[in-house]
C-alpha cells in the first residue's frame, strides 16, 4: 500500500466511502471542489478545482506516492460543454501533475457503461470489447473520453502504473447515482416484454477494488463485477417495487416528454438500460488483482434500501 | 395475481412430467445448471421456469409433431458440442424439438443452448422468454465461452435462409455459413450432425415477402397458406448422425472451411435421404 495517496472527488458518496476504507492504512490527501465535512482527522482536504492553479500546489506540498482519480461529473441537467471541461481538462492536468512528481500509481474510476446496451452485445463484455456507448448516449461522452484518455496514458508512461476500473452499476445506502436513484423509484418505468439480466456491485466492493489497483505491479483495464448478475424484473421484485410497463415503441418519446418537463431526470436514452444487456465479464481482475466481492447478491440488491 | 402465476407454473410443470413420460421427473430434476440465489444461470436460463415453459412445446412434441427419434445412442453425453441441423419451417420449431429431445429422451437430459439471431433481442417478450430458456445470441465471444464451460449448443447454419425458403426447395440445404466451424476448429469442439425430417413441410412458403420485410426490420417474411403460427401436424423424425472431429486452423481460408463445411453437410444430406426413404407419409 503507498504511503501517501490523493483523491479526487472524495466528497462524493463513493469518496467518502474510499477514505473510510483507506485512512486506516494509509495517509489520504483529499482533493475536491466541494468541501468535505465529517473527514476521517488525519486526512488533509483540500477544496480545489482540478483545472485550477491551487492543483500545482497539493502536488508540491506533499509528495504523492498514487493518485485515485474518481472526480468526474455527470448530471444530465448540466450543459455538457460545463461538465466536458471541468471532466477532461481537469482529468489532463491532473495526469500531467503525476509525470512532473513522478507519482508512481494512478487508478482511475472509469465504468461498465462505456461499452453501452446493445441488443446484439455478447452476454459478457470484455476489457477488449469497443466502447460503443456514446453511439446511443451523448451523455456518457465524457466518460468514454476520460477512460480513452486513460488507456493511452497508461501506454504512453510504462513508469506510472496506471490502473482503468470499470465498474458494472454501483450501489448503496448512500449512492445517488441513476441506477441507484432507478431502483429506489416506487413505481419504476419498466420496457414491456423486456428483462434484461443486470449487474450491480455495491461500494464497498468498488471501494475494496480500488485499494486492490493501488498494489505495486497492478496495471491495466480492468472490469470490476459484483456477486452475479439477475433479470431486472427479479431486482425490482426483491425490493418490491411496481414496476409500470410501457411498450418499447412509446417509451423513448415519453420518456424525452417527461425529462423535459421535469418530472424525471433519467434521460431517455438511458432506457436502453432497461432494454438490452450490457453486462461484463470480471474475470481479469479476479485473476489480476485477487478481487472479488464480499456482499451477496441479496445484499447488494437491498443496499439501494437502507440509508 | 402472483398466486396466479404460482399456480399456473406449477400446473405446467405437472403437465411437462406427464408429458415427459415415465421417470421425467426424476430425469429433468436431474438438470443442475449453476444458479445463483434468484435461481437464473449468468446468462439468465432459468430451470424451474424452462421446465414450466416447456410444456406446450412438449405437448406439441408428444401429440402434434409426434417426434420419432433415431439415432439417439450417438449424442455424446458429455463435454462440448455442436449439434448441427437442417432449418425449416417458417417457425423455429425445428429448433425446439430438436432441444427438448435431448431433454426428454435422454438420461441424464443434455441441456443445449440454441444460438438466437441478433434480432431477438429486440423482440419484446421473445427476448425474455429465450433468455429465460437460457438462448443466447449466437457471438463468438458467447459461443467460445460456452464451449469452454463444455456446454452443448444447437447451431442452424442455414439461419433465416433456411427457415424461410420456399416449398419447392425443401430439403434442399441452403448456403451453411462458415463460422459454426471455425468455432469447431477454434474450441476443439465435435459436430454432431442432425436431420431434421417433417419440419419441412409443416408450414410451405409460396412467396418471401423481402421488402416488406425490410420495412419490417425482419430477416424474412414468408407467406404460406397456413396461419403462420399454425404449422401443419406434419410428423416429425429426428436423425442423429455419428460426430465429426475436424482438426486444422481456424485461421485458414475460407475455402478451406468450406470443404469441412460441406462434410458437415454431407453428413446432413444423408440423413435426411435416409430419413426421407424410410418416412412412409408426411403426417403418418
Amino acid at each position: 500500500m503507498p504511503g501517501l495517496v490523493a483523491v479526487t472527488g472524495i466528497s462524493g458518496h463513493l469518496g467518502r466511502a474510499l477514505a473510510r476504507l483507506l485512512h486506516t492504512e494509509t495517509l489520504l490527501v483529499g482533493i475536491d471542489r466541494r468541501p468535505f465535512p465529517e473527514r476521517p482527522k488525519d486526512l488533509v482536504h483540500y477544496e480545489v478545482d482540478l483545472r485550477k492553479r491551487k492543483l500545482d500546489e497539493v502536488f508540491r506540498r506533499h509528495p504523492l506516492e498514487a493518485v485515485i482519480h474518481l472526480g468526474l461529473r455527470h448530471d444530465p441537467r448540466t450543459p455538457f460543454s460545463e461538465t466536458h471541461s471541468f471532466n477532461i481538462l481537469g482529468t489532463h492536468k491532473l495526469f500531467e501533475l503525476c509525470v512532473q512528481h513522478g507519482v508512481k500509481k494512478v487508478v482511475v474510476l472509469s465504468s461498465a457503461n462505456v461499452y453501452g446496451p446493445a441488443p446484439d452485445n455478447s452476454n459478457f463484455l470484455t476489457e477488449e470489447a469497443p466502447l460503443m456507448a456514446a453511439d446511443r448516449y451523448s451523455g456518457v461522452r465524457d466518460l468514454i473520453e476520460l477512460d480513452m484518455y486513460a488507456q493511452s496514458f497508461l501506454w504512453k508512461h510504462p513508469e506510472i502504473e496506471t490502473v482503468v476500473l470499470r465498474p458494472v452499476h454501483i450501489v448503496g445506502p448512500t449512492i445517488a447515482n441513476g441506477p441507484s436513484k432507478f431502483l429506489r423509484l416506487e413505481r419504476p418505468i419498466t420496457v414491456l416484454g423486456f428483462d434484461p439480466m443486470i449487474q450491480l456491485v455495491h461500494v464497498d466492493d468498488v471501494c475494496r477494488a480500488l485499494a486492490l489497483a493501488l498494489r505495486p505491479g497492478a496495471r491495466g483495464v480492468y472490469n470490476v463485477v459484483g456477486p452475479g448478475e439477475v433479470p431486472l424484473s427479479t431486482i425490482l421484485r426483491e425490493l418490491g417495487r411496481r414496476p409500470i410497463p410501457v411498450p418499447h415503441l412509446v417509451v423513448r418519446a415519453l420518456v424525452a416528454r417527461a425529462f423535459e418537463a421535469r418530472l424525471t431526470d433519467f434521460p431517455p436514452e438511458q432506457v436502453d438500460h432497461l432494454q438490452y444487456l450490457c453486462a461484463v465479464d470480471g474475470s481479469r481482475a479476479v485473476r489480476d488483482l485477487g478481487y472479488a466481492p464480499r456482499r451477496s447478491l441479496r445484499e447488494t440488491i437491498r443496499s439501494v434500501l437502507a440509508s | 395475481m402472483s398466486d396466479l402465476g404460482a399456480v399456473l407454473r406449477e400446473g405446467l410443470r405437472t403437465l411437462t412430467f406427464e408429458l415427459g413420460g415415465p421417470g421425467a421427473r426424476e430425469r429433468l430434476q436431474k438438470l443442475k445448471p449453476a444458479r445463483n440465489e434468484y435461481g437464473v444461470d449468468p446468462y439468465g436460463f432459468d430451470v424451474d421456469y424452462a421446465v414450466a415453459a416447456m410444456a406446450p412445446f412438449l405437448w406439441l412434441y408428444r401429440k402434434y409433431f409426434r417426434v420419432e427419434v433415431h439415432g439417439l445412442e450417438k449424442v455424446p453425453r458429455a463435454g462440448r458440442l455442436l449439434v448441427v441441423a437442417n432449418h425449416s419451417g417458417q417457425l423455429p420449431f425445428d429448433a425446439a424439438m430438436l432441444g427438448l429431445s435431448l431433454l426428454v429422451e435422454l438420461d441424464p437430459p443434455r441441456f443445449a443452448r440454441a444460438l438466437v439471431e441478433k434480432w431477438v433481442p429486440r423482440l419484446p417478450f421473445v427476448s425474455s422468454f429465450y433468455a429465460r430458456l437460457g438462448q443466447v445470441v449466437g457471438t463468438p465471444e458467447n459461443c467460445r465461452r460456452l464451449l469452454a464451460a463444455e456446454e452443448a449448443l444447437l447451431v442452424f447454419p442455414e439461419g433465416v435462409r433456411g427457415l424461410c425458403k420456399p416449398f419447392w426447395q425443401s430439403y434442399h440445404l441452403q448456403s451453411f455459413g462458415l463460422g459454426f466451424m471455425r468455432l469447431a476448429l477454434e474450441t476443439g469442439t465435435p459436430v454432431l450432425p442432425v436431420g431434421i425430417v417433417g419440419a419441412e413441410e409443416q408450414a410451405p412458403a409460396l412467396l418471401d415477402l423481402k421488402p416488406l420485410a425490410r420495412l419490417l426490420a425482419m430477416p424474412a417474411l414468408p407467406l404460406t397458406p397456413t396461419p403462420l403460427a399454425l404449422p401443419l401436424p406434419t410428423r416429425y423424425h429426428l436423425h442423429f448422425g455419428d460426430p465429426l472431429a475436424f482438426t486444422g486452423s481456424s485461421e485458414d481460408d475460407d475455402a478451406v472451411l468450406e470443404e469441412k463445411v460441406e462434410r458437415v453437410k454431407d453428413a446432413i444430406r444423408g440423413l435426411l435421404r435416409a430419413g426421407l426413404k424410410e418416412r412412409r407419409h408426411i403426417f403418418w
